[in-house]
């Protein structure tokens, strides 16, 4: 299949067209939730690692720099891909698969369109695309989700907090979740789309299919997520 | 026009179509019809490519589609329109936008010439110009099928096929149909492949009926021909509707 979607575009200015459309509609539209989760886990991690680290042998500033470590190396790379799978890739297998059942694919296929290029390219590029900007953004909104927190649950203060998050800074970490988010983004795409572009049957067979696509989603990028660790980080 | 000369079609060990050889002539609607599961849809999905044939030939004009190589079968299918058994419309984009589609993907034509030509396409199958911003979700199953004609005919194809046009309409919806099908066909000159067990179809817009029973070309004919046949098994297959037997019967 991969190679039919990589295959040339018959008029790349409606690639792009359909490029942007996709930005907008699985990337843009996925700001808010990675908002949401962001600040609340933040906040949530600062409040277990104020908690875990009560002992007073522990530096204060011990939580805020557990928990950058933890959304930089961990959550909002890997748990956001995990949660992405659930709300993008379902929604990639559903939109290809309801396509496919009912004749869509296959009038592309009549008109002389590469439809495996035409329908999925573009989402693989703009998930590809959009990936690191939402770990940017998770990694933000989840340090401000702390920041907040911490002080309102009267665990940490605001100094304290920040001097954490700026201590023992490692911008390789960075770097290295950049690198997984974009491996990631091409899991999340690629995977649902195969599963919605072969679906057979009807609505039913594209439920189960968008279900099975999640979880094979999910298990690429939990094994990835091993492999680049030992890769990059050992 | 199109021949097709002995074709085979199995799928792994039950042969679907046994050496069917029949004509499509331009100008005409040719209906292929049969019982569910006689390989009337294998044979139209052969026809346009969808199917690999096992043996034989099929001729669009002075080409033959099993000789042709992936990139010029891509070049050929620009020359069809296909109307399919539920529209397969584009579910993100307005009426209009699915009449543009194959304009914008194949042609070099300007933003005006387009909206012309979906225009002059969209008018041909009496869609007003109120439902062109409409989605497909938003209009009638008749109003589908007849965006789906206008969609097939925008790039002025020379070969139309429609599966089943009529599934889910009523009869009245059904007959529109069929009559847009056969003017546009006698407009412009068409090559039309009409799939259907619609017996009403074969009464209307029979100009050239072909019969499959069991993967077999069983009978060709025409629909003045066909209630007249002496063939039992199209006999079957029509007069299982008692309304044509009882016309049978005032015609003798």
């Amino acid at each position: 299949m991969l190679g039919r979607v990589f295959g040339r575009p018959e008029k790349p200015k409606m690639y792009f067209r359909q490029l942007f459309h996709e930005i907008d509609s699985l990337g843009v539209n996925s700001v808010w939730i990675v908002i949401i989760i962001s600040v609340f886990i933040g906040g949530i991690m600062t409040i277990q690692f104020a908690y875990s680290m009560s002992n007073p042998i522990y530096p204060h500033t011990l939580v805020g720099l557990g928990t950058r470590d933890t959304l930089i190396l961990e959550f909002s790379s890997t748990m956001l891909a995990l949660i992405m799978a659930g709300k993008i890739g379902s929604n990639i297998t559903s939109e290809i698969g309801t396509m496919r059942v009912t004749e869509q694919i296959d009038s592309l296929e009549i008109m002389g369109v590469n439809s495996a290029s035409y329908l999925i390219l573009p989402k693989i590029v703009a998930v590809v695309f959009i990936f690191p900007f939402l770990f940017i953004i998770s990694v933000f909104f989840g340090l401000l989700g702390g920041l907040v927190t911490g002080p309102i649950a009267g665990v940490i203060s605001i100094p304290e907090y920040i001097d954490g998050i700026q201590w023992l800074f490692y911008p390789y970490y960075v770097t290295f979740s950049l690198i997984k988010s974009v491996v990631f983004g091409f899991i999340v795409a690629s995977v649902p789309a195969y599963y919605g572009y072969y679906v057979q049957g009807g609505a039913l067979e594209v439920g189960s299919a968008s279900t099975k696509a999640v979880v094979n989603t999910n298990i690429l990028i939990l094994l990835f997520d091993l492999i680049l660790t030992r890769l990059l980080l050992t | 026009m199109i021949e097709v000369k002995n074709v085979y079609k199995s799928f792994e060990d039950t042969a679907v179509l046994k050496n069917i050889s029949t004509r499509f002539g331009p100008g005409k609607t040719n209906l292929i019809i049969g019982k569910s599961g006689s390989g009337k849809t294998v044979l139209l999905k052969s026809i346009l490519g969808l199917y690999e044939i096992d043996e034989g030939e099929i001729w669009y004009s002075d080409k033959n589609l099993v000789d042709l190589a992936e990139k010029e079968r891509k070049r050929m299918r620009r020359e069809i329109g296909m109307v399919f058994q539920g529209g397969a419309l584009f579910d993100s984009l307005p009426v209009e936008a699915n009449v543009r589609f194959p304009l914008d993907m194949f042609t070099k034509m300007s933003g005006k010439e387009k909206q012309n030509r979906v225009q002059f396409c969209l008018e041909h199958v009496n869609i007003e110009s109120t439902a062109f911003r409409l989605f497909p979700s938003e209009i009638s199953g008749g109003m589908q099928k007849r965006v789906a004609i206008a969609r097939a005919i925008a790039l002025n194809p020379k070969y139309l096929f429609c599966d089943e046009p009529n599934s889910g309409l009523d009869p009245e919806t059904s007959t529109v149909i069929d009559k847009l099908i056969q003017s546009l066909t006698k407009e412009f000159q068409m090559t039309t492949i009409i799939n259907t067990h619609d017996m009403n179809s074969v009464i209307e817009i029979g100009e050239s009926v072909l019969f499959i029973s069991k993967g077999e070309v069983c009978w060709q004919g025409t629909n003045k021909e066909i209630l007249n046949t002496q063939n039992e098994t199209l006999n079957d297959f029509i007069f299982a509707n008692k309304l044509y037997a009882q016309m049978r019967k005032e015609q003798s």
